[in-house]
């Protein structure tokens, strides 16, 4: 066996041509006579579609194609089936496809799509998600009880409601009763964007034949064309779908976003290639938002300083449509308690659809906002039974022998959160005697999360040989810079002692050609494509070892690999795989084996359903990733703004793959946080529904001068049992709890608290304003209420 | 309305008949296939589409083709030679300062630009230069450590008495 290569900080297998210039994303593909595709959407937040008049746009010049609603109502949607492809008798958000138009330049299709005539009624519109929850209010989908949905998912019809998860674990009111101490606190989340570098972008053709050809900017390939089939009421077989390398996709890639658009006017042109950009302005509002939170918790503690009754009400702004949210509602619910052991809970996530931009994925897929309540929680529960607020979650937290809101038991196995917490607490120097400086302060939140996915949702790979022995790796995964490509690469050389060099992994799939794989989510890929790696190897070694058994005339169980050549110890005869890869040809001329190739998959198992009512499940996901993070910042009086100096991260992810990429996922995950936690919101005026944000200079995401000078990372390593080599995802994780420590330093600087995210400048200020009133006693301690029209 | 202009883009002479209003973003993009160059948002913003006009890091979405006229551009296909990484793309892949690699062309590019005014930039050096030029996905650490490599790599390849630039001391690009 050669030195190991997992573990190691193998260079990107996909770097060169990334900085090169030479990799390819969908924008950067070539078609003959390509037409462009302006989309009419809707102006109003809500409102009945009466006509949509397209005759005049369809003569102008240049125009190859028009669709609308009423040619295409079929239903889509990866969970909740709410959502056709343009809107058909009501529109529920500004951005709302109503129809779309095809041309021979963006401009001639723009000029067209200004000339769709429709008529709209106006309704009441809900931006507020109390307000969309309360009775009697406006309902968003009135059919709601008539949509296809999934079994575990429970839309309530005649309501807002698109899921409700109960979790009731022992009994709370009891519990509460008994607590020495209870608090109450209400935290905020609004809704945020993604924003991945590349825009949406799917381009369609039809051919003549009738098959559907798509490349599209998209997580999940397969999922896109299962959905396409479903939605055009086509076979699987006659929809091809394409992913080139990937700008960033946070979870805004996932599922099915653009491509049904592109498709149906693609229908109307047959033969002509069809392409849907998005523009950015488009991109923060038309395509898909991270949903909004309004989370209020109860927490009753006994004297020992033990959390023994939980509430915790989650109430998610799902905007338009919940296709892809009503998972997030879900997940929420079953990961309610955080990385805690609660006794006795009640917790309730409910999705709520309201009239704002549609929510969706984002990386954490609702675990940084429920962190924003949960870890703020525990933050105010410590410090005012005057504990250490390190020492408060180390004694509450989840570990082997504790179990979750489900009742799941955790085994050794399961991630060691405690030991994060001390690590982070020890590099931030979180020591209950530390010296105070004035306006610096120390932070510390954890973080958990498990992969929200179907039970069934599974991976797989094909390994096949090229004539010199290099091996080709296809997998449908997306590398859209996670380093899933290397991830496998490392995978494969491990397991056949095989150098990197000698392997090619193809991770821009064509599902006709690629093997299938569910979605690029979930941070699932190193654990499932992984496990499919590690099988798939396993039947190329059995079959190199059986050819080269026959072809050296000793038992295949005494032959090994190593680098590149199946080898008989004993006897130091070997062969290398260039002689067995095609086949082994003997001296005399005849020949054995044949080309080597195999095929195998990862689904994970024993994933029981919640039950309906309590949600309590032995084994409800795959597995945990616990970490922390504890952060130092700065804060200036004068101008409230807040400084993050220094960021420390620890995580068990059980097998650290490639150290220089899971630390690039670490910082990038902090520096998101740092986003979210500090800087972004999408804001969406509350008299239009249109988001008044929507360009990059509005709406600031971190650059270079944002980043804390110091960012401390590092790993345990508790083995994940089903992991491939013990790993476990770890991708969405690293900006879990970034905010939810910067709200906690926030404190521990000059005492003030926002409890509705992001910690601005405005807010710290006027927080530190009415802290100043009431140490003069004019009012009231604590956070200031936020200026109306600043947040809608 | 179209005029012809003549240009010199990565060494090589081009002369082409574009709209007036075309963006030269557009232009490498769609009349060059130079399509490193990335559109990330259109308004000079993000700095995914930046290239070098007459060494100068510009937005080439804010740049008409028509004002390249007669003058040079450098685009991240440029940077390599035959086959001959630049330092800075050598030192983006052993620091992997690159995810999904969109913002990566712009970020070269940057502080190709950058090293050239500055040979021996500070962190904060580095970190001002590429204010301008978004990445989502790294958190940009590995990023500014390795363009202060690069630049380290660079001034011992000129202390040893050749450019570090010089296509014969740049790494072989695997065909």
């Amino acid at each position: 066996m050669s030195a190991p290569v997992v573990g190691t900080d193998v260079p990107r297998v996909d770097g060169l041509e990334k900085v090169t210039g030479a990799a390819k994303y969908t924008a950067d593909l070539k078609f003959p006579r390509l037409l462009h595709v302006a989309v009419v959407r809707s102006p109003h937040p809500h409102a009945r579609v009466l006509d949509v008049k397209t005759e005049k746009a369809a003569r102008m010049p240049g125009v190859r194609a028009l669709a609308s609603g009423r040619d295409f109502p079929l239903h889509t949607g990866i969970y909740l089936k709410d959502q056709t492809v343009f809107a058909t008798d009501r529109v529920r958000f500004v951005g709302d496809p109503v129809a779309a138009v095809a041309a021979e330049t963006p401009e001639l299709a723009a000029e067209a799509a200004a000339q769709v005539h429709v008529e709209y009624e106006p309704l009441p519109p809900i931006f507020d998600v109390e307000e969309g929850f309360a009775e009697g209010a406006p309902l968003v989908h009135p059919d709601l009880g008539s949509y296809e949905v999934v079994p575990w998912i429970r839309p309530k019809a005649g309501t807002n409601v698109c899921n409700h998860l109960k979790i009731r674990k022992g009994d709370y009111a009891a519990a509460l009763k008994g607590s020495w101490k209870v608090f109450e606190n209400v935290f905020r989340v609004p809704q945020v964007q993604h924003v991945p570098m590349e825009p949406h972008v799917s381009v369609a053709r039809v051919d003549l034949a009738g098959k559907v050809e798509v490349h599209s900017s998209a997580q999940s390939p397969f999922t896109v064309r299962h959905l396409l089939a479903h939605c055009f009421g086509l076979p699987h077989g006659d929809v091809r779908v394409h992913v080139p390398y990937v700008g960033g996709g946070f979870g805004g890639k996932a599922g099915i976003n653009l491509e049904p658009i592109a498709v149906a006017l693609a229908m109307r042109c047959r033969g002509r290639w069809v392409r849907l950009m998005v523009d950015r302005h488009e991109e923060f509002f038309a395509t898909v938002v991270r949903q909004g939170l309004t989370a209020t918790l109860v927490t009753g503690v006994d004297r020992h300083g033990k959390v023994q009754a939980q509430k915790m009400h989650y109430l998610w702004n799902c905007g338009g449509y919940g296709g892809y949210g009503v998972n997030i509602v879900r997940s929420a619910g079953y990961t309610c308690g955080g990385a805690y052991e609660f006794p006795n809970v009640e917790g309730d996530s409910i999705g709520v659809y309201t009239n704002r931009p549609v929510g969706s994925a984002y990386r954490g897929f609702g675990m940084q906002e429920i962190h924003w309540a949960l870890e703020q929680q525990m933050d105010r529960v410590a410090v005012e039974l005057g504990i250490d607020p390190a020492e408060f979650r180390l004694k509450n937290c989840l570990g082997a022998g504790k179990s979750t809101v489900t009742g799941q038991v955790l085994d050794e196995h399961a991630g060691r959160v405690d030991l994060c917490i001390r690590n982070v607490a020890k590099a931030i120097g979180f020591d209950a005697d530390r010296e105070r400086t004035p306006y610096r302060g120390k932070g510390i939140a954890c973080a958990v999360k498990a992969p929200a996915m179907p039970n069934d949702a599974a991976s797989s790979v094909i390994m096949k040989f090229a004539e010199d022995a290099t091996l080709e790796i296809l997998i449908s995964g997306i590398d859209y810079g996670q380093g899933l490509m290397t991830v496998v690469a490392q995978f494969a050389s491990e397991a056949l002692d095989l150098p990197v060099e000698k392997i090619r992994v193809k991770g821009c799939p064509d599902t006709d050609l690629s093997p299938y794989d569910w979605q690029t989510v979930a941070s699932r890929q190193t654990w499932a494509t992984g496990n499919a790696v590690f099988r798939a190897a396993s039947e190329i070694r059995g079959k190199l070892c059986a050819t080269a058994a026959e072809a050296l005339d000793v038992p295949a169980e005494e032959l090994t690999l190593r680098e590149g050549c199946v080898v008989h110890e004993a006897t130091g005869r070997s062969l290398p795989f260039e002689r067995l890869v095609m086949g082994y040809q003997f001296p005399d001329g005849h020949a054995i084996g044949g080309p080597v190739a195999a095929a195998s998959s990862y689904l994970p198992e024993g994933l029981l359903f919640l039950d309906p009512e309590t949600s309590q499940s032995a084994k409800p996901v795959a597995k945990w990733t616990f970490g922390a993070q504890a952060v130092e910042i700065s804060v200036d009086p004068e101008t409230g703004q807040v400084t993050v100096e220094k960021v420390a991260a620890c995580y068990d992810v059980g097998k650290v793959v490639n150290p220089a990429l899971i630390k690039g996922q670490t910082y990038g995950g902090i520096v998101q946080g740092l986003g979210t936690g500090t800087m972004e919101e999408l804001v969406v005026d509350t008299k239009t529904g249109r988001a008044t944000n929507a360009s990059l200079m509005d709406y600031k995401i971190p650059s270079t001068e944002d980043v804390p000078a110091e960012m401390v990372v590092d790993f345990v390593e508790t083995a994940q049992k089903d992991g491939p080599m013990g790993a476990r995802g770890i991708g969405e994780h690293t900006m879990i709890p970034t905010p939810a420590a910067i709200a906690n330093a926030l404190w521990d600087a000059c005492g003030v608290r926002i409890s509705e995210m992001p910690v601005t400048a405005e807010k710290v200020w006027r927080a530190l304003k009415a802290k100043e009133r009431a140490e003069r006693g004019e009012g009231v301690a604590g956070e200031a209420p936020v200026p109306a029209g600043t947040i809608a | 309305m179209k005029k012809t202009i003549t240009l010199e883009v990565n060494g090589v002479a081009e002369s082409a008949e574009v709209e007036v209003g075309q963006t030269l973003l557009r232009f490498l993009r769609d009349g060059l296939d130079l399509t490193g160059t990335k559109e990330g948002c259109n308004e000079g913003e993000c700095g995914s589409c930046m290239v070098l006009l007459d060494g100068r890091p510009v937005n080439s979405c804010l740049v008409l083709a028509v004002e390249a006229d007669g003058r040079t551009v450098t685009t991240v296909e440029g940077l390599s030679k035959e086959g001959v990484l630049h330092p800075l793309q050598k030192a983006f892949l052993s620091q992997a300062a690159v995810q999904c690699g969109f913002c990566t062309p712009g970020m070269v590019v940057s502080a190709a630009a950058l090293l050239r005014e500055n040979p021996t930039p500070t962190e904060d050096d580095v970190r001002k230069a590429l204010a301008g030029n978004l990445c989502r996905c790294t958190g940009y650490k590995q990023i500014v450590d390795a363009v202060r490599d690069a630049a380290a790599a660079m001034r011992a390849g000129a202390e040893a008495g050749s450019d570090a630039g010089k296509p014969a001391e740049r790494e072989e690009v695997p065909a």
